[in-house]
């Protein structure tokens, strides 16, 4: 089964040379290609129509948000071909400014996943045709699952009785959300104060 | 007489309407009392569970997939627990396996009876959904006795199972599988060749294969369309392997080929649970490891290590190595996906949950352009959908 996903992913990066940027078949047994995002959907169209590929469902786009990073944003889709049984991974890098293409042409499911991105990370996408919210609130103002968005949000929602309507404030909050930091300062990732001398 | 101008006009349909199957908001544009546009406004339910699964540990986001699609709760924990196993490498005992299948398959069973009855009282049969919920019941009270809580289960865990099937249970389960066919063809007289329920179904909301495939649909809606596509034969795992059982397909992709397609993978569901008892074998039903799963109690009263060891366990959590992984499963309504990112810590650095309902939903607007109002009532509830998994 490796050995076969490492043989594909070597078949769509000679095909596609100019798009791809890598492959792997990581420790899971997944193969992830990353490709460049401007030319996603001539790799999601090839990934559907060649046929030693034949991706015919596109299952799932997500965001990863990696706030360290220029290019802060992974933008990652989940094919899966029925014909091989094979799952491929691609994964296009962007920032807040650059919008990636559309899949929507190729991939009709891609729709409503690509407005979850667009919700959840702030991450355009352009030949949308429908690129509105969709999980979040009307009215919603943020990008929910960005790393540097808080956990608790920032406005909390009631029922105003004087004004007959739904209001929005602050959020207040009694207690704070309490994390605790568990990591052991000897299988901690980070190098500790002093560690330099030991090494 | 003057020509008149007629105007497509907005219907808003729910987010309280019983036929919304939840906390659907549809806003439908129709013309005279065709369909032009439907544009579901979902989110109602939104909870941000997978912005909490990064702040929580690992052993503490499985109850989070309970609370996705609340009718067949287990088999949403199944896709997490093994996207983590995945990224940590570890293989679990044999007969947690078993007790996993099983139990998929009464979450299987649990999901498909509420789904198909309540589809029926959609379309105007109300008896169907009384007899479904019975059989829930007692489907519920296996949940129960293993552990604890009729819905919410958290049974599953990182490594196995929280507690062995308790005296009894296994009998009791393999009582209610020869009981329970009787049931479904009560259901079925009642039903599937009934006139009213064909009239409202057979060629409504029909999706063709290439539809399907386009539109991302998984599972009975797939099947139904003529796909025979099932996780369970084709990327199997637990003991998926070692089962016989048939993958129902239907024919034409309509609302009353995917009521048959859930009705017959109940009867399907019922031979694997019984093979699951048949073959049942002995063994621990977590791995040993007391980096993973915590020690058994009276072991913590004695041993200061066992003691550490769940200490750790149920504040930091154990570290899962960085990686990435994206695991499915055939949960009741299709593939359920687990998108896994870590970093290394004991928190998952991003977990994105894949639900087959988002995207059939996304698919309404396509199956009921173009039929009646009273038509978008019965795709809804032939799709299955629960806003528990869509919002998330």
């Amino acid at each position: 089964m490796t050995q076969a996903l490492k043989d594909l992913g070597e078949y769509i990066a000679q095909a596609l040379p100019q798009d791809v940027l890598g492959t792997e078949v990581n420790r899971c047994g997944e193969l992830v290609i990353e490709a460049r995002a401007a030319s996603i959907v001539k790799v999601a169209t090839f990934l559907r129509d060649d046929t030693g590929c034949l991706f015919k469902q596109l299952m799932d786009v997500c965001g990863v948000d990696w706030p360290g990073r220029e290019q802060r944003f992974d933008v990652v889709y989940n094919f899966l071909s029925m014909k091989h049984n094979q799952r491929v991974r691609v994964k296009v890098a962007t920032d807040e400014e650059t919008p990636v293409p559309s899949v929507t042409g190729v991939f009709s499911s891609a729709g409503w996943f690509e407005r979850e991105v667009w919700d959840m990370y702030g991450v355009t996408f352009s030949g949308h045709p429908d690129l509105r919210r969709i999980l979040s609130d009307y009215g919603f103002e943020g990008h929910a699952l960005r790393k540097d968005f808080p956990l608790t949000g920032y406005v909390e929602m009631r029922y105003d009785d004087e004004a007959k309507k739904v209001v929005y404030e602050p959020v207040k909050l009694t207690q704070d959300f309490r994390s605790f930091d568990f990591l052991s300062p000897w299988e901690g990732p980070g190098l500790l104060p002093g560690d330099e001398k030991a090494s | 007489m003057a020509e008149s101008q007629i105007q497509n006009y907005t219907i808003n349909f729910g987010p309280q309407h019983p036929a919304a199957h939840g906390v659907l908001r549809l806003i439908l544009e129709m013309s005279g009392e065709v369909v032009d546009r439907a544009d579901p406004h979902v989110g109602l339910l939104h909870r941000g569970t997978e912005k909490l699964i990064e702040h929580k540990t690992y052993m503490q986001a499985t109850p989070y997939f309970d609370r996705l699609d609340y009718v067949g709760t287990m088999n949403q924990e199944h896709a997490f627990v093994l996207a983590t196993e995945n990224l940590l490498g570890i293989d679990i005992p044999l007969r947690a396996k078993f007790i996993r299948t099983l139990y998929d398959e009464i979450g299987r069973i649990l999901n498909h009876l509420l789904n198909v009855t309540a589809f029926i009282f959609d379309v105007g049969g109300m008896t169907p959904l009384l007899y479904g919920f019975e059989e829930r019941e007692k489907l519920m009270e296996f949940y129960e006795r293993v552990c604890g809580a009729r819905l919410h289960a958290n049974y599953y865990r990182i490594g196995g199972v929280s507690a062995d099937l308790p005296d009894g249970l296994i009998e009791d389960i393999a009582a209610w599988c020869e009981t329970f066919p009787a049931v479904l063809d009560d259901i079925e007289t009642l039903a599937t060749e009934n006139r009213i329920f064909k009239q409202r179904v057979v060629d409504i909301g029909t999706v063709t294969a290439e539809q399907a495939l386009d539109w991302g649909f998984t599972g009975p809606n797939l099947r139904a369309s003529g796909i025979a596509w099932d996780l369970r034969k084709s990327q199997p795992y637990e003991v998926y392997d070692q089962m016989d059982f048939d993958i129902p397909v239907g024919k034409n992709g309509d609302g009353y080929d995917r009521y048959l397609v859930r009705v017959l993978e109940m009867r399907e569901s019922v031979k694997i649970m019984k093979q699951c008892i048949a073959k049942m074998p002995g063994g621990p039903v977590k791995v040993e490891s007391a980096k993973i799963s915590p020690p058994p109690r009276a072991e913590m009263k004695r041993s200061m290590e066992s003691l550490i060891h769940h200490f750790k366990l149920f504040t930091e959590g154990f570290h899962v190595p960085a990686g990435e992984t994206y695991t499915a499963i055939e949960a009741p309504k299709g593939e359920f996906a687990v998108y896994l990112v870590s970093d290394g810590t004991g928190k998952p650095y991003r977990c994105k949950i894949r639900p087959p309902g988002y995207v059939h939903l996304q698919a309404l607007e396509m199956m009921s352009k173009g039929h009646m109002l009273a038509d978008v009532v019965a795709n809804i509830g032939s799709i299955d959908i629960v806003f528990g998994e869509i919002d998330r």
